[in-house]
């Protein structure tokens, strides 16, 4: 019963979405701009001069349209939510009449991952898709109040259109509650990879971000049908950017070290494809959120804006799609279906070319915005964006090549040498535009004024290069100059808070000091695991010490264990720094029986000043086993400036929050 | 200039929507096919592996006679697999050379004693630096080398039982 009571919510939500698109389609066509001057004198499509000749039929009627929208994109987001629930439950239930239940899930498996286990697999996370769409529309249309209506009824269809599609996609292609009979005694379980608490996260996380980047697309699909792109409309787009923004930056953080203690590789990114679709949106997002700064203070940079908010949730589906469809090598391709890979790309060859064409279509009648000179913040803020575009640009380009390749006989994959190369020194370039665009004036600044404002910044930079270059010989230059350009950012990040009184600095002024100084902190850490780490791999003998970095750490022992739905065998590791106190770390080589499979779990010691990763592997015919052990100084860093950033990020939300309710609430008592 | 400008988008879009789609209809060949056929072996001399037992150079491989070059090492768990099917080889006829992969004497020494010992030099690469020009991932891996220094075939993981007949094939036709 479960299972189609939450079919039947989805269809219900799918045809809510069908009469969401269908009233604000007929409300906008009917209705005439709540400011006329703004498409006064602008060419119009052949559509609007049809519709333009009956607009003053019925108005109350148009009226009732565009009031009725905003609840039935709410209810539409609660009845995909109901539809989620539905699969959670017969999952946490363990139902294997439900297929997906009996391919995905065992009646031995934790409580946690059978929860977990509902988004573990393609039906289950396309549906969790869906559910946050809908449930970012129904948001939208709650909370929604400082967009002209008009433009918010015309943002609600374009986020109906998103959901409609993706709905057929799921009802036909991809039905998470099709029935099984007769239903087997137990399923075949979860992959023993996603069998961790980051899973019951991390999707999600990541999901609210992707897909949260769907109402800045709405936002700029409906700013173009009504012609409505200015402060205003860029104030009201701005916290939806911020949100979803600190939601990948949050969702990206934790997958890197979910990958990082999970696989066991050691690493912290591996330029898998997956990791690009998921850093692009990030990349475009970080763009869209300054030159949306830029539109809301100085009415700059507009046709740059609605560009910046179509890819980045282009990108969030180009990345989904690149997920689902395996025709990337990837360790997240869980659905190698061609059929379900050509229905999303119909899909986005819909979405993204139809918003790409209504973009050529009427950006010519965006009106140019004010202008400003080359150094100003609004000058940085451009050249952060271009530095921004550029690495997307290469990472898109790094991803599909091998299948540009393909298409011309040619068998090639581009890995980390590529992406380090060509990323870094334009990373390192941003990072040096970044140090002086917080420093920068708004509309003008004075070049000279600028330099000195620097001054500490700089020096700080080339006094860490001076005394890397002489201390750490033999690092390489990128680690160097990441080293000593973290220095100056992390000087220069806080500069903006030098000689001002910190409690009375707005909050999202500290917003942005924290985030940026999160990017100098993350940066440093990646220098750091790059420049300084150490590995030993060993064949090792019980009771032999082996060395790596600082620590001894001497293989005492092998002992079995038993876990709920695994056993595994578990090495004592007895470390010690020097002469410091030695501590023991339990590395475990797993194996699950359904489905049979072996994983690593590594054991780390998190340490000030870095952390201890080691690895278990296979035993030899001699009683010797595969040990891999790592000292990665201040790699933690990495992970902790991810969360500065998104509590930068946070921050600057909440402050922007504040003021606009303070601004609302003094516009009230005027 | 401006108006086809705002198309920009558009065109690269359908570009990529081109790419993507072609990906689809026409799913990549994911075999891995040997870039190393038909091409010289590199140049190399390694010293011996073990002692009593010649280390081993490119030079060999020009004597006009189809050898086989296997890759393997002593901390290598399939290669303890393949060791039956080599020494078969060799019962067969074929001659076999070895690189060992950073490997040492007494562990090598050990692992011929368990397993048989087909080869007749052994050359050690510690820094796995002619394993790399061979274009040779892992071990173990097998090249069929025909007598003027030409690789003929390149064959990647353990030889199975089954695919012995195969390489005798390649070393005969090689000739």
């Amino acid at each position: 019963m479960i299972a189609e009571a939450g079919l039947a919510a989805l269809w219900f939500a799918a045809a809510l979405a069908a009469l969401q698109l269908a009233m604000a389609w007929i409300a906008i066509g009917k209705s005439k701009s709540d400011h006329p001057e703004l498409i006064e004198g602008l060419s119009y499509s052949s559509a609007e001069k049809g519709s333009a000749s009956t607009s003053s039929a019925r108005p109350e009627i148009v009226d009732a349209l565009m009031n009725a929208v905003r609840p039935v994109a709410f209810v539409q987001g609660l009845l995909v939510l109901l539809a989620m629930s539905c699969l959670i439950a017969v999952f946490v239930r363990s139902d294997m009449s439900v297929l997906l239940v009996a391919e995905n899930s065992h009646s031995d498996k934790p409580l946690l991952y059978k929860f977990a286990g509902a988004w573990g697999n393609h039906e289950g996370s396309m549906l969790l898709w869906v559910t946050i769409l809908g449930l970012a529309g129904g948001a939208v249309a709650l909370m929604e109040h400082r967009l002209e209506r008009r433009t918010l009824v015309a943002t609600l269809g374009a986020q109906a259109a998103i959901a409609l599609g993706f709905y057929a996609f799921l009802l036909f292609a991809s039905n998470p509650f099709a029935r099984l009979d007769p239903p087997p005694p137990d399923g075949q379980g979860l992959n023993p990879l996603l069998q961790d608490p980051g899973l019951a996260f991390h999707p999600p996380t990541l999901y609210v971000g992707y897909v949260g980047l769907s109402v800045a697309f709405s936002f700029a699909v409906g700013a173009l049908v009504t012609r409505d792109v200015g402060p205003a409309f860029a104030r009201a787009m701005r916290p939806w950017v911020l949100g979803a923004w600190i939601f990948l930056t949050v969702g990206i953080t934790a997958g890197s070290y979910w990958a990082y203690y999970e696989l066991g590789w050691g690493g912290w990114w591996f330029w898998d494809p997956v990791e690009n679709a998921s850093l692009m949106p990030w990349l475009a997002a970080t763009a869209l959120l300054h030159s949306v700064t830029v539109l809301a203070t100085r009415d700059g940079l507009r046709a740059w804006t609605i560009m910046l908010a179509v890819v980045a949730f282009s990108m969030s589906m180009i990345g989904t799609f690149l997920v689902r469809s395996g025709i990337l090598t990837s360790v997240h391709a869980f659905a190698v279906d061609p059929a379900r890979g050509m229905f999303i790309l119909a899909l986005l060859g819909i979405y993204i070319g139809g918003a790409l064409a209504l973009f050529a279509l009427r950006v010519g009648t965006v009106r140019a915005g004010s202008t400003f000179e080359l150094v100003s913040r609004e000058g940085g803020l451009v050249a952060n964006n271009l530095l921004l575009s550029v690495i997307l640009g290469l990472v898109l380009i790094g991803t599909l090549y091998p299948l540009v390749a393909a298409m011309f006989g040619v068998q090639l994959s581009v890995g980390a040498p590529f992406f380090d190369k060509t990323i870094g020194p334009i990373a390192l370039a941003l990072v040096a535009v970044m140090m002086a665009g917080p420093l920068l004036r708004w509309r003008r600044d004075d070049a000279s004024a600028l330099l000195g404002r620097l001054t500490v910044p700089v020096g700080v930079a080339g006094a860490a290069l001076i005394v890397l270059a002489a201390l750490g010989g033999g690092i390489g230059v990128l680690p160097l100059l990441g080293l000593a350009f973290a220095a100056g950012l992390a000087a220069a990040s806080v500069a903006p808070l030098w000689k001002r009184n910190l409690l009375r600095a707005p909050l999202f002024t500290w917003g942005m000091v924290i985030a940026h100084l999160g990017i100098a902190v993350s940066l440093a850490g990646m220098a750091c695991d790059t420049a300084f780490k150490s590995e030993t791999l060993v064949a090792a003998r019980v009771g032999v010490p082996y060395h790596v970095g600082p620590y001894t750490v001497r293989f005492a022992g092998i002992t079995p264990r038993i876990g709920d739905n695994w056993s595994a065998l578990e090495a004592r590791l007895v470390a010690q720094r020097g002469d410091g106190a030695p501590f023991i770390l339990r590395p475990q080589s797993r194996f699950f029986s359904t489905p049979p499979t072996t994983t690593n779990e590594t054991a780390i010691a998190t340490k000030l000043d870095g952390q201890l990763y080691t690895v278990l592997g296979q035993p030899d015919d001699q009683g010797r086993w595969q040990l891999r052990l790592w000292w990665k100084p201040f790699v933690t860093l990495i992970w902790a400036g991810g969360a500065l950033i998104a509590i930068g990020g946070a921050l600057s939300l909440l402050g922007r929050l504040r003021r606009e309710r303070r601004a609302a609430l003094r516009e009230e008592w005027a | 200039m401006k108006r086809a400008l705002v198309w920009l988008p558009l065109g690269a879009f359908a570009l990529l929507f081109a790419v993507v789609a072609s990906g689809l209809v026409k799913p990549a060949d994911r075999t891995v096919h040997s870039a190393m056929i038909d091409k010289p072996l590199p140049t190399f001399s390694l010293p011996a592996a073990v002692p009593g037992k010649p280390g081993l150079g490119s030079a060999m491989f020009h004597q006009g006679q189809p050898r086989l070059l296997n890759i393997f090492a002593s901390w290598c768990i399939p290669c303890i697999a393949e060791a039956p099917q080599l020494m078969r080889l060799r019962a067969a006829g074929v001659p076999i050379d070895a690189i060992a992969i950073r490997d040492t004497a007494p562990a090598l020494q050990d692992f011929l004693r368990r397993n048989g010992d087909p080869y007749e030099r052994i050359g050690s690469d510690r820094d796995s630096s002619v394993q790399l020009a061979l274009g040779s991932s892992g071990v173990p891996e097998s090249f069929v080398i025909d007598g003027q220094g030409r690789i003929v075939l390149q064959h990647v993981g353990d030889i199975r039982p089954e695919e012995v007949a195969d390489i005798v094939a390649a070393v005969r036709n090689a000739r």
